[in-house]
């Protein structure tokens, strides 16, 4: 296993070794490119000195918002259209219609009605969650297991009951799967937001820095976006595996 | 049996256009501004009048272009390497944890370094789609030729089969179904990188066209640009889907 590791660092520690060499040995001035040790020190620099902290907070601050609102709205329709087959029927091209516009395609509009700021990006992050967090819960929903709803009709459950103790139990690993998955578009969806018109946030930063030409700075945000994407990515799959063991091992349906 | 899903389908569609409806209730009746929300009687004038006066026609050739080609370099790419790290367990030893490092990583945050190094370039566009979507199909190749049944390679080993031709007559086909469902949502990937693409380096196209729009508050035009970026998206899910369904028959026949 401790070899397995190793291996792993030969390729990104051989490559950053490489960058540098080829820095120190060509002189190379440039305006669009850094070296991997000029990149480290800007990194620790807007580190220390909070920015990257402060840019960090107000992406997952927008992240965080939208994938709140975005994940209630998909479990609650999930809910709604997994326990009421007749209007799961109803709304199906209505969803079938509306879940394939591109969520970038949405912050001209979030722009337009919101201007800059929190709201903007929390709207489009909201749209772009809803819709994992809705799917999963109506396929786990229908995936239930139908003797359960047998039991539930013979102990008179009413509509209530049945979803809280039937119904939400039995789904709830895989409507966590479909969380997890929002929760990765919603990173990707607030940093994208925040490259392409959001003036806040770790997207932003990255951009300034391109276009006041501190590539090394741009790296270091590059590269920090990076660390952020796998820590909130470990912080999902660990919760997954804690709260719901084996039974959240399901594969996504693709 | 067919007629019920005939019924289900109308049924659906009219509370659909009953939406449409109602959007245009709320438009006319000014419930919300109408600069921030259009009825869909003016985005449907104004895609028409997109068209009729061949403004938009180009734009839209132009991001199905760049979607098309960046996707079509991504999955060349992915499969490639994918296959090259799928078939060597050295190989993914050494490149998995890299791999599993990039795959969080928002691929419109290469963006920045992308425009540093190429400039606002129609090619900048090509490889930041080309990256970005690449990784769907690389894990996706990776993980297929990872699945394949141990039982076939021991069969190749009996037979002799070389190297390239347990890829090519094996580990490739048994992987089709995990290629294909990265490549489709490669190509949702392509399409979302397009439009960012375009809205950040001013190249003719829709994404460009709809952030100009929402810049000088023309909001149908606004409104018409997204329409056809959705109709875009389900349009091309649905002919791969097709495609997909066409090329898995055999799975289909086997079980």
């Amino acid at each position: 296993m401790k070899g397995a590791r190793w291996q792993g660092l030969v390729f990104p520690l051989g490559l950053l070794l490489l960058g540098e060499a080829a820095f120190a040995w060509s002189h190379i001035q440039s305006d669009s490119i850094a070296a991997p040790s000029a990149a480290l020190l800007a990194g620790y620099d807007a580190l220390t000195d909070g920015s990257m902290l402060q840019a960090t907070g107000d992406t997952m601050f927008a992240a965080i918002a939208g994938l709140s609102i975005g994940g209630g709205v998909g479990l609650l329709l999930g809910l709604v259209l997994g326990t009421a087959p007749v209007l799961d029927r109803l709304m199906e091209f209505t969803i079938e219609a509306v879940r394939p516009i591109p969520s970038v395609a949405l912050i001209p509009v979030a722009l337009l009605v919101y201007g800059f700021g929190y709201r903007m990006e929390i709207a489009v992050v909201t749209f772009s969650s809803t819709w994992p967090v809705l799917i999963m819960t109506r396929s786990a929903i229908a995936g239930i297991e139908p003797r359960l709803i047998e039991v539930a009709r013979a102990l008179r459950f009413n509509f209530a009951q049945r979803v809280w103790k039937i119904v939400l139990p039995a789904a709830l690993p895989r409507i966590f799967v479909g969380f997890r998955l929002a929760a990765g578009v919603a990173l990707i969806v607030a940093v994208t937001c925040e490259i392409s018109a959001n003036p806040i946030g770790l997207g932003y930063g990255m951009m300034m820095a391109e276009q006041s030409l501190h590539p090394d700075l741009m790296l270091a945000f590059l590269v920090w976006i990076g660390v952020v994407g796998w820590c909130w990515n470990w912080t999902m799959i660990t919760a997954q595996k804690r709260l719901f063991g084996p039974a959240a091992l399901v594969e996504p349906a693709r | 049996m067919t007629g019920w899903r005939w019924f289900w389908r109308l049924a659906s569609f009219v509370v659909g256009v009953g939406f449409i409806y109602g959007w245009q209730m709320i438009a006319d009746a000014k419930l919300i501004s109408p600069v921030f929300l259009p009825g869909p009687d003016r985005a449907w004038a104004a895609l028409l009048r997109g068209f009729h006066s061949g403004i938009l026609e180009p734009k839209l050739v132009g991001t199905v272009q760049r979607m098309i080609i960046g996707w079509l370099l991504a999955s060349l790419l992915g499969i490639a390497l994918g296959t090259m790290i799928g078939v060597s367990p050295r190989a993914r030893k050494i490149f998995g944890p890299t791999l599993e490092f990039l795959r969080p990583l928002p691929s419109s945050a290469i963006i920045p370094l992308a425009i540093a190094l190429f400039g606002l370039s129609e090619g900048m566009v090509l490889g930041v789609i080309g990256f970005g979507a690449l990784w769907p199909m690389l894990l996706s190749t990776v993980h297929g030729f990872g699945a394949v049944e141990p039982r076939l390679y021991e069969v190749s080993r009996a037979l002799g089969m070389s190297k390239l031709s347990v890829i090519w007559k094996i580990a490739l086909p048994s992987s089709m179904p995990d290629i294909l469902a990265g490549m489709r949502l490669g190509l949702t990937v392509s399409l979302i990188l397009a439009v960012v693409g375009e809205m950040l380096t001013g190249r003719d196209g829709l994404g460009n066209w709809i952030l100009l729009a929402a810049r000088s508050f023309r909001a149908p035009d606004l409104y018409a640009g997204v329409i056809l970026l959705g109709l875009l998206g389900y349009v091309s899910a649905q002919a791969l889907a097709w495609v997909e369904s066409r090329l898995l028959r055999w799975r289909a026949v086997a079980r």
